[in-house]
């Protein structure tokens, strides 16, 4: 009776997020698959033709160069990203005076609205009279043309994403200062360098954090949108900036192909999940679940 | 100089001069916020301006009130704090509530369903865009407010999860005393876990805050008309393609848009870091 009663009150209080579930995950999710073998445009019902969208969409060149730019991206920015998040997160790790200081700075980067970094970025990298290529030219580097030429583009949205990774940052430091104090002892007694407390020790120890931050890393950067969207409207120069995220969703809301842009949709969801599942799979003989 | 010293100074170069790297854009932004625009494109660059123009913050939030391209800055901070306010009150209320029930209530199916919600958080967004906007077009949505804050009652996975771990550390002996003396599970969340948990909710509070001020894709697909734009969505119309932005009043409106979120920030650091740190640990 009583283990009846506090069911009830269970179900009753999730039942916000049993309707949420229902309504804006599972229904959308389905309804995407449904359209995505349909003609659907805002304009008229979805018409079922089967597989055609994704027949068009494996001649489609736009949608290829979408996805090269996308993955050329992802395999760059991630492990850069990681590195760069591991890194600064051990630096900090080493009890320096001002700690919290320098973990502020490094965070900023992240807590800013896309937008404005967009905003920001055209303006340091800006052709004429960007800030970085004079920096650089005192240096006696010609810098190139970031915004304008096809080979640099990419590298320009793939070097600000590096500089944003502080919401990492900040998870690998909460893990390296639960690695026990006693362990590192330990090894340093063992006559341990630098290098192999680090190597044996410390990346042993916050192997789940990493493993955690290169799914939710994949995830994300195969969705790169917002940056790009307002920095290179449409992908220009010549579509070098034209991710997978974008186009979807010009095909959705600029051209009004909402069953293609469903097929596309539901092509991402299939490879992120091959993708995390082959990452886990990888890394797992890697990951060690010590005491933390 | 002895290894250890060595390596403290290192470590000390090493983080100056990345700290000196991550922080530059920032001080260009605010530098060229404060230039005369002649200065802004000069070469070589003018590192210190002449004069420091602070008016451009006033001109950029009043941008061209008296001519064509008016740009209503105000309106679209209006805009975007009152979608905020109705965002973090529906996160806080409705996830409290779900995370109590995945938290310390038994009921069948619980641990299931909290699998599937956690699974739910690797959906990538695009794949639901379409359907989403049909939901929303059906209900005559579109062009309103409303699809970017219901579903913020009726829960969010990251809010549930963040909030289940928290409830799961609140000792269970006082859920049972308060048993005893007969109180019913909303008196109990109400009366003991609510209070107890200030830190987390804060921690939800700030990062939907977050979230829905930096929000760019939502607001561009469900807001039709200029005059019910946000930040996000306005800040564009500073930056001309055809050339001739004014950056130096770009900038200025940049940082005004940054600003709230910095305040925000400074303010709960310690929350922030404490929930993004929950987040990493499974």
């Amino acid at each position: 009776m009583m283990r009846r009663k506090e069911a009830r009150a269970g179900f009753l209080f999730a039942l916000p997020w049993l309707f949420g579930l229902l309504a804006f995950m599972f229904y959308p999710l389905l309804m995407s698959l449904y359209y995505s073998f349909c003609d659907y445009s805002a304009l008229r019902s979805p018409v079922w033709i089967g597989t055609d969208n994704y027949a068009e969409l494996f001649h489609d060149e736009v949608f290829w160069t979408c996805v090269k730019n996308t993955l050329f991206y992802a395999c760059f920015s991630l492990p850069l990203g990681m590195a760069m998040a591991i890194g600064l997160a051990m630096l900090l790790n080493t009890n320096v005076k001002g700690m919290t200081v320098y973990r502020t700075i490094f965070f900023i980067p992240s807590l800013v609205p896309m937008v404005s970094l967009a905003m920001l970025w055209l303006w340091i990298l800006n052709g004429d009279y960007g800030v970085l290529n004079n920096a650089l030219a005192t240096f006696g580097i010609k810098g190139p043309n970031w915004l304008s030429d096809i080979a640099w583009t990419k590298p320009a949205l793939i070097l600000m994403s590096v500089w944003g990774v502080g919401n990492s940052m900040l998870i690998y430091l909460a893990s390296l200062q639960d690695v026990p104090t006693s362990l590192l002892e330990a090894s340093e007694l063992d006559g341990a360098s630098a290098w192999q407390k680090t190597r044996n020790v410390t990346l042993p120890m916050i192997s789940p954090v990493i493993q955690f931050n290169m799914v939710m890393g994949i995830i994300g950067s195969l969705q790169v949108f917002a940056i790009p969207f307002v920095m290179f409207p449409a992908g220009i120069p010549a579509r070098s900036t034209y991710f997978y995220a974008m186009y979807l969703y010009d095909n959705a809301f600029v051209y009004s192909r909402m069953g293609y842009a469903s097929a596309m949709g539901w092509i991402l969801f299939i490879v992120i999940l091959l993708l995390t599942l082959i990452a886990l799979k990888l890394s797992n003989k890697h990951v060690h679940y010590g005491g933390v | 100089m002895n290894p250890k010293k060595l390596t403290t100074t290192l470590t000390h170069f090493a983080l100056v001069t990345l700290s000196c790297l991550f922080l530059f854009p920032f001080l260009w932004l605010l530098d060229t916020a404060v230039k005369p625009i002649s200065e802004t494109m000069r070469q070589p660059p003018v590192w210190i301006p002449s004069k420091f123009e602070f008016g451009n913050f006033w001109e950029a939030v009043n941008y061209g009130s008296d001519k064509v391209g008016y740009i209503p800055f105000l309106v679209y901070a209006q805009n975007t704090l009152m979608l905020a306010i109705l965002v973090v009150t529906g996160t806080v209320v409705s996830n409290a509530i779900v995370a109590y029930s995945f938290a310390r209530v038994r009921w069948w199916g619980r641990d299931i369903v909290f699998a599937v919600t956690l699974a739910t958080m690797m959906v990538p967004f695009p794949v639901m865009m379409v359907p989403t906007f049909t939901i929303f077009k059906h209900l005559n949505w579109i062009g309103t407010y409303r699809p970017l804050w219901v579903p913020a009652w009726f829960g969010s996975a990251f809010s549930i999860f963040l909030l289940r771990q928290f409830f799961k550390t609140i000792p269970f002996e006082l859920s049972e005393a308060a048993k005893i003396d007969g109180a019913g599970e909303w008196t109990i969340f109400r009366s003991i876990i609510l209070p107890l948990s200030k830190p987390a909710l804060s921690v939800v509070a700030l990062f939907s805050f977050m979230g829905t001020w930096n929000d760019f894709l939502g607001p561009l697909i469900y807001l039709l008309r200029q005059e019910t734009f946000t930040l996000s969505l306005g800040l564009e119309f500073y930056h001309s393609k055809a050339g001739g932005t004014e950056w130096n009043l770009l900038m200025a409106a940049t940082s005004i848009v940054i600003l709230p979120v910095l305040v925000v920030f400074f303010f709960c650091q310690k929350q922030f870091i404490k929930g993004i740190s929950i987040t990493g640990i499974k």
